[in-house]
């Protein structure tokens, strides 16, 4: 696509819709759901991403951002953050210090260069937000109203986790581990943000405490200077800034754990749209997703003339086994052919070149998991508005 | 050894923030809220905690409006702690859904 078609297909229009207060020529988009308007702007280190929130800083990325590759660029990377006390000028890289205690027979106390030290590992994984594409949901719910791009695939450089805890000694009835981070509450009743990972599940080896993205060191709104990395789970377990590691004997108890990021306790994940769940129990991996990113809704292809049609899959981490295309509202298949693989937890690309009659397209994408879950046709539904994974559409006209 | 200075000098370039707290900054906010009844209570309750695009980006054309930012601010006051006096609810209830309930 054009650089001048992909800006009219995502919407963007001098501002003015969105009020005086704006900058002057700032532009904005239009997400597809009602009152979806934001504003692009770029906040140091970063291009200009899609403006949910400026405290605490909130920031999407534009979908044609995945289409430039597979590894999301780490000045076009989401932002998520729950409370607006950040620590922009309180972190010295020479004093920092990351805290193990707890159940351990060894507290520790490593600087950033005995971080770098340790044996690194390298992952490539996606970080997803638990609400991404939470405004598409219907009937909507409350929270941050995001389209579909709180999500992004980088390659992360650390050291596994169990090896820290490795080296600080886990005593015997340990259950879980707590993270805790440099950014916090403004009010005092505020719950810190804190999240707790089961004990087996932070031994895995995968899991991570990464220092470095794309080769380069985190940006500071990605969690600069240490970040944990859980592969297939939820960005809501990858506490940014973290600093404290805390082996439990008993269930975190942190409000982040026990109220908010809970999902219905049912195979579906789901609830009556309007009512609340009987049982709920802590978010974990994405479920299988995939979109359609060298088009946009209401774009235009030349008729008769070969499209191809280009995009990202992914799961919770046992890695993407098929991707289809309908370009019949569903009605029938294609198999796309599937790109590079650079791992179960990373974006897998996939590519359908079509030569497309004359006419409009309902273009709906489905991928298939190594696991076998594939993507519903309908939304479930659940309070939260998270873990959205049905098949999405984008409609395309092909004209002569 | 003439390329000793200037390989220093552009060590001390590369390595400026090694000794003490790394900045970073945030733009000024700009996000404001459209006038209404109650606007002073709502900024001096809301603001401390975020901006208001918290506010005005949620969806709106709610069946019962007052019932849904009735359950923004109790969770606001409950879940998150903040320092509401009970009296206000109303109040700021009151400017939610005149303000952003359509």
């Amino acid at each position: 696509m054009t650089e001048i078609g992909r800006r009219a297909a995502l919407g963007i229009a001098a501002a003015g819709a969105l009020g005086a207060l704006q900058p002057a020529r700032a532009e904005s988009v239009n997400l597809p759901f009602a009152n979806g308007g934001r504003p692009l702007v770029a906040y140091p280190g970063k291009r200009a991403l899609i403006r949910l929130t400026s405290r605490p800083p909130q920031f999407e990325t534009p979908m044609a951002v995945f289409d430039e590759g597979l590894i999301t660029p780490n000045d076009a990377f989401y932002v998520r953050y729950h409370l607006a006390g950040l620590p922009l000028d309180s972190i010295d890289p020479d004093t920092f210090r990351l805290q193990v205690k707890g159940e351990v027979n060894r507290p520790l106390s490593l600087a950033l260069d005995e971080i770098r030290a340790m044996p690194a590992q390298e992952i490539v994984a996606v970080s997803q937000c638990s609400g991404n594409g939470r405004g598409f949901f219907e009937p909507r719910v409350a929270g941050g109203q995001a389209g579909n791009g709180l999500m992004g695939n980088a390659r992360w450089r650390g050291v596994p986790l169990r090896a820290v805890l490795d080296r600080a000694g886990v005593k015997a009835g340990a259950v879980q581990v707590q993270f805790d981070a440099l950014d916090g509450p403004v009010a005092e009743g505020t719950p810190d943000f804190a999240k707790a990972l089961d004990l087996d599940l932070a031994r895995s080896g995968e899991v991570m405490l990464a220092y470095a993205m794309n080769g380069e060191e985190l940006p500071f709104l990605n969690g600069w200077p240490l970040r944990l990395v859980v592969p297939g789970y939820f960005g809501t377990y990858w506490v940014k800034h973290v600093n404290e590691v805390t082996v439990l004997d008993r269930p975190s108890s942190t409000f982040w754990m026990t109220t908010a990021y809970r999902i219905p306790d049912n195979d579906c994940t789901c609830v009556t749209p309007g009512t609340a769940p009987a049982r709920t129990r802590p978010i974990g991996p994405f479920k299988v997703r995939s979109f359609l990113t060298s088009h946009a809704d209401g774009d235009q292809v030349s008729a008769g003339r070969l499209t191809t049609l280009r995009g990202i899959a992914f799961d919770g981490g046992s890695g993407i086994k098929a991707v289809q295309v309908s370009g019949d509202g569903g009605g029938t298949w294609r198999d796309a052919a599937l790109g590079e693989d650079l791992g179960r937890h990373s974006f897998r690309g996939w590519e359908l070149p079509l030569r497309l009659a004359s006419g409009s397209y309902a273009v709906k994408v489905r991928a298939t998991a190594n696991s076998g879950e594939t993507q519903p046709a309908e939304q479930p539904w659940n309070p939260a508005g998270y873990m959205r994974n049905v098949i999405e559409t984008v409609n395309i006209k092909a004209v002569r | 050894m003439r390329c000793a200075v200037p390989l220093l000098a552009l060590l001390a370039v590369a390595a400026p923030a090694l000794a003490a707290p790394r900045t970073y900054e945030l733009p000024d906010e700009t996000a404001a809220l459209a006038p209404g009844p109650n606007l002073d209570l709502v900024q001096g309750n809301c603001a401390g905690c975020h901006s208001f695009e918290y506010i005005s980006t949620q969806p709106r054309h709610w069946p019962d409006v007052r019932a849904f930012w009735t359950s923004e601010v109790v969770k606001m006051k409950k879940a998150y702690g903040a320092p509401i006096k009970d009296a206000d609810v109303t109040k700021i209830v009151e400017y939610l859904s005149v303000t952003y309930g359509r």
